[in-house]
């Protein structure tokens, strides 16, 4: 096996190029499982982890950059009043060990249904920023994700970033789980406020070949709260109107019966999860927190 | 592959080191530090908790030449000379041992909470130890031993650095 080391962004796209099938690492969480189980022997790893562009989040133009390579603590400790959707999802992977190591890269690299991500970067209408030697492209995230564990990559590329335009209305990210730490979730689920275009957002974990949005959901939500003339009003949502959403988001996904659940329980837990999770937002935009 | 280490703050060097191998791996069998126990390999138990470069990491998922050039603390190295450090003697002293397999991992894990939160509440404790698994205690006298430790660190801050 051969371990690579580079350095720089461009050491690690020439790596990519020339070793199209190199298994890259960053955290290790998702590869080092499958190396120590015999489940993968790559003729060669690509260690990401030396290169420093991939360790950094900046702003960029209202929007956020974040680094393949930056960690879920990171990701709590530094970016939960600007990214609270994606910071609640970090909180509930793993362990500390887990979270000191693992990335939102590795998660978008691994592309489970599962990964817990995903739901939060549908939501906040997240961008990946995939690289090669030829250049850059940034796919939407409802793009990258392609199938099970499967994504928009090319063998030649990198994930590199994710970009994100903080949403301006408040975020939740919600899991359920066997326990309160360290679960893979047996369905997940995420929404963003999107006053200053009036729009919803939503992302579903764990209930689908890929993580998905609820589009039918989002918009007939955003219709409902215009025709209430809620967005400006902040009021009250009517009767109802939350049910009716979490119907929507349940018809959104396409669940399989497995070790973790159901998929009567999937599509179960899911709308409960979409009801509460919209009241809680609700409340918050009412009360005029913008996250 | 040869591997450059600083671990437990002397240098280190191991050659031939297998390119899929795990940091816990190489600790343990080319390093001679058993300290470090490897349960499941997979990041679920925790008993394989080290520092790497100062953060609390598995070492069972770190690929052994990710550590190349880094500063490596296992168990081993919480001790000062030939005493404990209050963390490893609050976990006898609590009777937070009995098999021992989880307590080099959950010392690590508790030396690096106490350094962050040095008087943690019960919550924080779980919390922060949820990685950890250990088959034997009930995990009661282990957050006796937290709490034991914790308390001991304030009344003589000097054992406290590491
Ligand atoms: C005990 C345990 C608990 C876990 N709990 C959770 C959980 O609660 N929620 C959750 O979502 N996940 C969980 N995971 C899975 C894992 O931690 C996450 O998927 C994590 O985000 C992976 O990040 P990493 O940096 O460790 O990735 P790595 O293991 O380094 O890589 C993951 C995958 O992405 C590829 N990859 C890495 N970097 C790139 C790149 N730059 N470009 C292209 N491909 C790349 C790798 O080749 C690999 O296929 C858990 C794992 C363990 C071991
Ligand atoms: S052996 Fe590393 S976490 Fe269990
Ligand atoms: S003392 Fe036996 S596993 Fe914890």
């Amino acid at each position: 096996m051969e371990f690579l080391t580079p350095t720089s962004m461009q050491e690690a796209l020439e790596a990519k190029s020339a070793h199209p099938d190199a298994k890259p690492i960053l955290g290790g969480t998702d590869v080092m499982v499958e190396l120590n189980f015999d489940r993968c022997r790559p003729a060669t790893l690509l260690d990401l982890t030396r290169i420093p562009e991939l360790a950094e989040w900046g702003r960029d133009n209202g929007s956020i950059k974040l680094g393949a390579g930056v960690s879920y603590t990171r990701v709590i400790a530094e970016l939960a009043d600007q990214l609270p959707g994606l910071a609640m999802a970090s909180r509930t992977v793993g362990s500390p060990q887990i979270r000191n190591r693992g990335t939102v890269g590795g998660n978008l690299g691994a592309a489970s249904p599962a990964g817990d991500s995903h739901p939060a970067l549908l939501a906040a209408d997240a961008e990946i920023e995939l690289r090669s030697v030829n250049g850059l492209r940034r796919l939407p995230a409802t793009e990258f994700y392609t199938g099970v564990k499967r994504h928009a990559g090319r063998d030649d590329e990198l994930i590199t970033a994710v970009h994100i335009t903080p949403p301006s209305g408040p975020q939740q990210f919600c899991k359920i789980g066997t326990r309160n730490a360290m679960v893979i979730s047996v369905s997940a689920f995420s929404i963003a406020l999107h006053p200053d275009r009036s729009e919803v957002r939503t992302g579903i974990g764990s209930a689908a070949p890929t993580p998905r949005r609820a589009v039918d959901a989002e918009t007939w939500l955003a219709a409902a709260l215009e025709a209430n003339g809620l967005w400006e009003s902040r009021g009250a949502l009517p009767e109802g109107l939350a049910r009716e959403f979490a119907g929507l988001v349940a018809a959104a996904a396409s669940p399989i019966d497995d070790v973790r659940g159901t998929a009567a329980y999937r599509l179960h837990s899911l709308s409960v999860m979409a009801r509460r999770s919209l009241g809680w937002v609700w409340n918050d935009y009412a009360s005029g927190q913008e996250h | 592959m040869r591997i450059t280490t600083t671990v437990n703050s002397e240098p280190r060097d191991v050659d031939d080191v297998w390119e899929g191998e795990s940091l816990l791996y190489m600790l343990r069998e080319r390093m001679g530090l058993p300290g470090s126990k490897n349960a499941c390999e997979q990041g679920e138990c925790g008993s394989c908790t080290v520092y790497l470069d100062g953060v609390a990491v598995c070492a069972c998922l770190v690929a052994a030449g990710q550590a190349d050039g880094r500063d490596i603390v296992t168990v081993e190295g919480l001790t000062e000379g030939n005493d404990l450090h209050p963390v490893q003697q609050a976990f006898l002293d609590a009777g937070a041992v009995q098999c021992g397999f989880c307590t080099p991992g959950l010392v690590v894990a508790t030396h690096d909470l106490l350094a962050r939160t040095p008087q943690p509440g019960d919550s924080e404790i779980r919390e922060y130890l949820a990685g950890n698994l250990c088959r034997c205690t009930g995990y009661e006298k282990i957050l006796d031993a937290v709490k034991l430790a914790a308390s001991r660190m304030a009344s003589s801050p000097t054992k406290v650095a590491k």
